[in-house]
């Protein structure tokens, strides 16, 4: 049987399975991914009410190795790995360029043997030559997951179900009871998977990477204890909703992270530590006077999209921002979006929408969380 | 193709029509349609009693992935709008040629019901976008 619609682009090793589960395919990254499985809404229901789960295989594992390697990505990191005081713990961070600007996001995990770094898939390329030619003074290696397959399962029953599922016969008990004992932002390895409680839904949920052979197995496992399979269109739904950035949609290599949300993740503590981009972050916090990432509300019908025009009243005077990513939210029925604007904006702006200026509601970028509205 | 009833008309813009017995015609979007927009979040949909021209923007479908406009496949007068997808914008999803239809005109030149296409003509349409 052959599923694919283009034909051209990578297939992780659930592709056979997307398609006998009915999967609309489209190139993401140059993968051939599920876009949803009939319906992106229903898709984002279930995860915000049970549990669904994705195929991130696309997904860039890079694990960092030897003596230096928390050295280096002390320096690489606009985040400080120094605030990972255990091994398994998480670290969400930005990794820039010298002017600042956010090359890629990504998560990062202490490990017994090193680090693992979860990168974006479209930026691959990009951040493996940037991540070596930055590694020339230190002793690190690096070695890339590259016959993996990662599955994110996601919602308020995402660990019980598949808790469930692995301590059936065809897995193990061990890794169930991983399930059950990991705390938020943890991830650990047990039998050759490396199960972390992660994710970008706003949902309690894991995110496997195991063995690219095993995946199927596990796919269908839980499928048949009920966790829908989602798409990407969902996926984008769900974060925005959380307030997740979107890598080349709400920041890029031109955007500083104090626009995109991200300045929380800049560890500037402690003071000695020089770390990439450091410098100029430091002149432009000194001068201030940035623009903002932030969260828009239209009430009434319509949908807010990428790259409409915000229009802003900043204390009697005309400025301009921009929509990042807008969407229908399915959890609350209107639609949201985030916005880059000049500082100085208040609560009120207007969005040119085919035509016309649309009166919206300017909030924190941050939607739903566990399920639940957030904004005021 | 899937699903492109033979007993309707359809035009470029992917839109179906229906011939009523009352000489007044149905118009809404083809199931291949709905399954490009995605999930149809709102429908806007013109006011009864409007004239419209032919090719003349009747309304709007918004989905999840994009906004795309509806149009007059023939000149007309509207006679009627689907309420239900004011509450119910997924019936364009769910059943795109009965329940999800979206407005009723009153065509004003019956000479353009020739020039729309039968379902093998729109069939082939599909298949070459494809």
């Amino acid at each position: 049987m052959n599923f694919r619609g283009q034909g051209m682009g990578n297939c992780t090793s659930l592709f056979d399975l997307h398609g006998a589960f009915g999967a609309k395919i489209v190139d993401f990254g140059g993968w051939d991914m599920p876009l949803h499985y009939g319906s992106q809404i229903e898709e984002h229901h279930a995860v915000r009410q049970k549990a669904g789960m994705f195929d991130v295989s696309h997904m860039t594992a890079l694990d960092v190795k030897g003596s230096q390697a928390r050295d280096y990505l002390r320096y690489l990191l606009a985040n400080d790995v120094d605030r990972l005081t255990f091994d398994g713990k998480a670290l969400y961070s930005g990794m820039l360029n010298n002017d600042g600007g956010v090359i890629d996001d990504l998560i990062v995990y202490r490990m017994p043997w090193g680090y693992r770094v979860v990168v974006n898939c479209a930026t691959r390329e990009k951040d493996l030559a940037w991540m070596k030619r930055q590694a020339s003074d230190f002793d690190v290696t690096f070695e890339e997951q590259s016959d993996v397959a990662m599955i994110a399962v996601q919602g308020p029953e995402a660990r019980q179900l598949t808790a469930g599922v692995l301590s059936s016969g065809a897995f193990s008990i061990d890794k169930a009871r991983l399930v059950d004992d990991l705390n938020v932002f943890e991830g650990h390895e047990c039998e050759g998977w490396l199960i972390a409680r992660t994710g970008y839904t706003g949902e309690d949920g894991l995110e496997i990477t195991l063995p690219a052979n095993e995946a199927k197995a596990l796919w269908s496992a839980l499928a048949e204890a009920g966790v829908r399979p989602c798409g990407l269109g969902c996926r984008d739904t769900l974060r925005l909703e959380a307030g997740m950035n979107l890598y080349g949609q709400d920041m890029d290599d031109n955007v500083i992270p104090f626009s995109a949300n991200m300045g929380w993740c800049v560890a500037w503590e402690s003071a000695d530590r020089h770390f990439i981009g450091r410098t100029a972050l430091e002149n432009i916090r000194a001068q201030g006077g940035w623009d903002r990432l932030v969260g828009l509300v239209l009430e009434e019908r319509g949908v807010l999209r990428h790259g409409q025009k915000v229009v802003i009243d900043v204390d009697g005077e005309y400025g301009e921002g921009v929509i990042t990513s807008g969407t229908f939210s399915p959890t609350l029925g209107h639609a949201i979006a985030m916005a880059r604007v000049p500082a100085g904006t208040g609560d009120r702006a207007r969005v040119e929408m085919r035509g016309k200026l649309v009166d919206v509601r300017v909030v924190k970028p941050c939607f739903v969380r566990h399920g639940k509205k957030v904004f005021e | 193709m899937s699903n492109i009833p033979s007993d309707l008309c359809y035009v470029k813009s992917h839109e179906w029509i229906r011939l009523e017995d009352d000489g007044t015609v149905t118009v809404g979007i083809t199931n291949h349609a709905q399954e490009a927009l995605g999930d149809v979040v709102f429908v806007e949909l013109p006011e009864v009693g409007v004239e419209l021209a032919l090719d003349a923007e009747a309304g709007v479908v918004e989905s999840v992935k994009a906004a795309s406009d509806i149009y007059a496949p023939i000149s007309g007068k509207i006679v009627a709008i689907n309420h239900a997808l004011e509450e119910a914008p997924e019936l364009v999803n769910s059943n795109p040629y009965n329940e999800g239809w979206f407005f009723r005109l009153q065509p004003s030149d019956s000479e353009q019901l020739n020039d729309l296409l039968d379902a093998d003509a729109y069939a082939a349409l599909c298949e070459e976008e494809a």
